[in-house]
């Protein structure tokens, strides 16, 4: 129902714009900061529910991708190649345009990477190891496949721990602003605030309205016959791996991006990022906000996470994320903003019959 | 690398084995009769360690060892029945996410009532430095303890899963869960029994291995990790191949850290993982039938 | 409509969520973020009750100055991002006075900039250099620097004539800046480091570890980190026979370490702050007073043995509060204050500190200790150990 489609779209976008405009004029512009950050972890959220919710590949190891995008990102732009600057490597870099001679934060002079080339770099190295990783990976199923995901991001999690170029335990700090064209910068500074927030959820629409169409597209539909019954899909000449491996990627793709875009915002990473923990977070948001909707997954996330990064549940963050997940799979499986809760509601009342999934 | 350096390595890889064998044991009890794979049990050894090491402050070990053992029992049989019991066929995914949330909750009231400081319980003989010694190779009679009563679990189980009515009982709901409630088996009481005797085996094993590490209210994620780990390497549902890849796993990670950084242990542990899932998802023991996952 | 109801909901929970929170006027508003819960629990758990109780105790002989304190502490559990997102809260919401924390180094670096932007004080109670080096005009540490730990650990090797030192230190940042630390001091003290371990903080057996380095021919072994697991390391390395000292870090300054290695803590020598060992204290020590109370106070209210962590908490509020006291409540007065504070009688040590030094403690805070029949002592110097005829194990 494309007009339908395009209707959500622009609600969303007319919201986000509303909730900037609110915020500012009620004098809490400090709420930007978490709606920012809150957006760039729906990234990460939107596309893990197309993959668990559309193409029924469960991943317990996302934020793994995340931080390979944020830590690559950071690294390139905080490693500073000066010392090697005769080696012909490094110069065949900096006459090419891909590094960048800036004042680091003590006074001292370096020299790396241009946080676009740092940035490509990272999303690359993402893609090209979900690419490698997902073609195994994605002929497991169930358990077997959530522990394989699980074992991916712990891999990640223990080298970016165990690394110390990577900063180890302490991870990467001081990382600079990504100038994403002139005048736009992304990055924590206080008179930057709304100008991020606007590229912050602009990411978020683009994917969205990607995401979106793809939902309705052929390709969706090759993707929901796979969640339904693959061998039936596949016997139908659905390329099942192909699609798996391509919406794998794209997840991949997307979490890394808002990796990338996070770290530069925060100005810095921790192995925090990679933590189970993290991936089981994701998961949970996914499917409180039902599995197969992107607007439920996209909704729920933006609230838990802005609520948690207030630190509104206090000491009892993990508990309260345990409990809402729980209570969800137990008795709203589908989710809460689902078609099925409003028309149960609404048979309550006696109205028309439930509506079709669309 | 001399033949007591080899030795002591050994050791050091068997004591890791079977803490792991341990918990990968519950894991496969739960999954043979429900197809169930409960990530909640490294919790289940927290709790185990956890509370009999509040007990035993007012009461002798055993007891305590003892009372912490029926009181996770009882746990785990109220986990099932408030939050498994009444599903209606669930699906792989959904049954993954519950467990998953049930393990946050018992972690969290763990750090309620416990806080956040570290327990032990004391070594069942000697201290802390008793060490049995042949030649240059050490060992802590706690490790002889742990691998005794892994031995005895096994065996155990061996027993009520072949001889007694409740495990063959068990046993032909795993096999096929229909024919089983055709012929009069009341399958969901065998789920709630599974989860028990998990439950007590996660906790028996806690109670064993605190001693010599320690247990704190987050100590359950890692075990549940490695457990599973372990349980998958010997073939999912089979006990046996549990504690013989428990040990195989607990030795190569200790021989890994002659060779590479301590750092990358783990990495080196889950890359065997994802090796044998990549390869043969059915475990170094297990039969390719046995892989395809059950149905709750 | 879907859409309407979506806008309609994140407009109200906005809406909900900005309305601010009802000024109480005249108090002064002291942030805190610490790892409450989480990997970094035995420092952010003592450190925030700690500060419960000095406030509290505060406010009830009516604060300072008239005025009432109003402590806000935020749990990070230790992840960096929420330690950013909390301190761009405190300072641009709640507009606090000053930011006691965080409880690690990792959290600490992330917020250091943000802190220094918002002009706001920030009383680290985490112990990385770096975060006093190179100097940010308003953030401080408590802590005492890792470097005077290892040089008295070295000191101590050299006067029981050992060189050979194997290091094993946990993968947290507390481990790996004490890793760094001796690995850059050990040439100029003559010690050779013959095996150097990183082990996982969570591990649940450390045997192959120290076999390791027991098979590299180290005298004496150097267990840096903060982590229960140091326990693991104590005991694995008397289980498979290692007979030479073991030295530990001031991250073992809590007596529930002990308990947990058992007898195998017998002997180990570490270098720590004083509240420790008050009871050894001569009556002239000048800290002897304050750690008594603090000790008695927090053993009363919590039920719980008293560590050097929450002492470091202690430090960062009671230097805010002198400082206020002295100048008022004008943040760059403040700011100036503790810069030329001196002689300051804090747990961690004798604080002075100078605008090229925001950490203010000398190598005298520490003091080496060891641990007999269980309990902390401090060291009797090599001279008279050996006239005690006292055998290491």
């Amino acid at each position: 129902m494309p007009l339908r489609k395009h209707f959500q779209i622009a609600a969303l976008v007319a919201a986000v714009i509303a909730v900037q405009l609110a915020v500012t004029l009620s004098g809490n512009s400090h709420h930007l900061t978490q709606l920012t950050m809150s957006a760039y972890y729906s990234l990460v959220i939107v596309g893990l529910c197309l993959l668990i919710g559309y193409a029924g590949q469960i991943s317990l190891g996302h934020a793994g991708f995340f931080a390979i995008g944020g830590y690559i990102s950071g690294f390139l732009t905080t490693y500073n190649l000066l010392p090697y600057k005769d080696k012909a490597i490094v110069s065949i870099f900096a006459k090419t345009g891909l590094l960048v001679g800036r004042q680091d934060l003590y006074g001292g002079q370096a020299l790396t990477f241009h946080p676009w080339t740092a940035g490509l770099i990272a999303v690359l190295a993402t893609f090209v190891t979900a690419l490698v990783i997902g073609g195994p990976v994605l002929k497991l199923k169930g358990h077997y496949l959530a522990m394989a995901t699980l074992g991916f991001g712990i891999i990640v999690y223990r080298i970016v721990l165990g690394t110390e170029k990577l900063g180890a335990a302490d991870g990467i700090s001081d990382i600079p602003g990504f100038t994403l064209l002139p005048g736009l910068q992304v990055s924590g500074a206080a008179g930057l605030r709304i100008q991020n927030y606007y590229i912050a959820w602009g990411l978020v629409i683009l994917s969205v309205t990607l995401l979106v169409n793809l939902v309705h597209s052929r390709i969706g539909r090759a993707l929901r016959s796979i969640h339904g019954a693959e061998d039936a899909a596949q016997a139908m000449g659905i390329d099942t791996a192909g699609y798996k491996l391509k919406i794998f990627v794209l997840s991949a793709v997307l979490a890394s991006i808002g990796g990338v875009f996070l770290t530069h915002y925060n100005g810095g990473i921790g192995p925090s990022e990679a933590s189970i923990m993290k991936s089981v977070r994701y998961v949970a948001i996914v499917a409180i906000g039902g599995m197969a909707n992107l607007w439920g997954a996209l909704i729920m996330g933006f609230v838990l996470n802005f609520l948690s990064l207030r630190g509104y549940f206090g000491t009892y963050d993990d508990a309260v994320f345990g409990v809402i997940l729980i209570v969800i799979m137990l008795f709203a499986p589908e989710g809460l903003i689902t078609r099925s809760v409003f028309s149960n509601i609404r048979r309550l009342f006696g109205k028309a019959a439930p509506e079709a999934e669309v | 690398m001399n033949t007591q350096l080899f030795f002591q390595y050994i050791v050091a890889g068997v004591t890791y084995g079977t803490i792991y064998a341990i918990v990968a044991i519950g894991f496969n009890i739960i999954y043979n009769a429900t197809g169930i794979i409960n990530f909640a049990q490294g919790e289940f050894v927290m709790l185990g360690g956890m509370i009999a090491a509040s007990l035993s402050g007012f009461m002798p070990l055993p007891s305590a060892i003892l009372a912490a053992v029926i009181i996770t029992m009882i746990i785990g049989a109220l986990i099932e029945m408030i939050f498994i019991r009444w599903l209606d066929r669930p699906s792989v995914l959904r049954l993954i996410i519950i467990t998953i949330g049930i393990s946050i909750i018992i972690r969290e009231a763990a750090l309620f009532i416990w806080g956040e400081g570290v327990k032990a319980l004391p070594y069942f003989t000697g201290t802390s430095v008793t060490v049995i010694s042949i030649g240059d190779v050490h060992l802590s009679p706690q490790v002889l303890w742990s691998t005794g009563i892994s031995a005895i679990m096994v065996i155990g189980l061996n027993l009520f899963f072949n001889y007694t009515l409740p495990g063959r009982q068990m046993r032909a709901c795993s096999s096929n869960r229909n024919a089983a409630r055709l012929c009069g088996i009341n399958t969901k009481n065998m789920v709630t029994l599974s989860f028990i005797l998990s439950a007590g085996i996660g906790a028996l094993g806690g109670c064993v291995v605190s001693p010599m590490t320690y247990v704190q209210y987050d100590s359950g994620t890692g075990l549940a990790i490695k457990g599973f780990t372990v349980a998958i390497l010997g073939g999912l549902g089979n006990s046996m191949a549990a504690v013989a890849a428990g040990m195989l796993l607990g030795i190569l990670e200790s021989f890994s850290i002659w060779i590479m950084p301590t750092a990358y242990k783990d990495v080196i542990s889950i890359s065997i993982l994802l090796g044998m899932l990549f390869i043969k998802p059915s475990g170094l023991f297990g039969s390719a039938e046995a892989a395809r996952l059950k149905d709750f | 409509m879907k859409s309407v109801r979506f806008v309609a909901a994140v407009l109200f929970l906005v809406f909900a969520l900005s309305a601010s929170p009802v000024f109480a006027k005249d108090t002064i508003k002291i942030g805190a973020i610490l790892g409450v819960t989480g990997p970094a629990s035995f420092l952010g758990a003592p450190e925030a009750k700690t500060l419960e109780m000095l406030v509290e105790e505060i406010n009830k002989k009516g604060g300072i100055k008239g005025k009432k304190i109003e402590l806000i502490v935020k749990d990070s559990g230790a992840s960096p991002e929420k330690a950013i997102s909390f301190a761009k809260q405190l300072i641009e919401e709640d507009k606090v006075f000053a930011i006691i924390g965080p409880s690690t180094s990792g959290e600490t670096m992330k917020i250091k900039n943000i802190a220094e932007e918002g002009k706001t004080i920030l009383m680290s109670c985490a112990a990385a250099e770096a975060i006093v080096n190179p100097v940010a005009k308003y953030v401080f540490k408590t802590p005492q620097k890792d470097s005077y730990a290892v040089v008295k650990i070295f000191e101590q090797m050299k006067s029981m004539k050992l060189t050979k030192a194997g290091v094993l230190s946990s993968n947290s940042g507390f481990g790996n800046a004490g890793k760094g630390q001796i690995e850059k001091l050990a040439a100029e003290h003559g010690i050779q480091i013959v095996a150097n371990e990183v082990y996982d903080k969570a591990a649940t057996d450390l045997t192959a570890e120290v076999t390791k380095v027991k098979a590299s021919g180290a005298e004496a072994i150097i267990n840096w980190s903060i982590e229960p697991a140091q326990s693991i390391v104590i005991k694995n390395a008397r289980q498979i026979g290692f007979k030479g000292p073991i030295f530990q870090s001031h991250g073992f300054g809590n007596i529930e370490y002990v308990k947990a290695a058992g007898d195998a803590a017998e002997g180990v020598i570490f270098p720590a702050g004083r509240l420790l060992v008050i009871d050894s204290l001569p009556k002239s020590n000048p800290q002897k007073a304050v750690l008594a109370k603090y000790k008695k106070d927090y053993e009363a209210k919590f039920k719980e043995d008293v560590s050097t962590f929450g002492g470091h908490a202690y430090d960062s509020l009671m230097i805010l509060v002198k400082a206020i006291e002295k100048v008022g409540t004008d943040k760059e007065k403040v700011r100036t204050e503790i810069e030329h504070m001196k002689g300051f009688v804090g747990t961690g040590g004798i604080f002075n500190f100078s605008p090229e030094d925001h950490n203010g403690l000398a190598m005298d805070s520490f003091e080496m200790l060891t641990v007999k029949s269980g309990k902390f002592i401090v060291l009797q110097s090599s001279a008279k150990k050996k006239d005690a005829g006292t055998k290491k194990k």
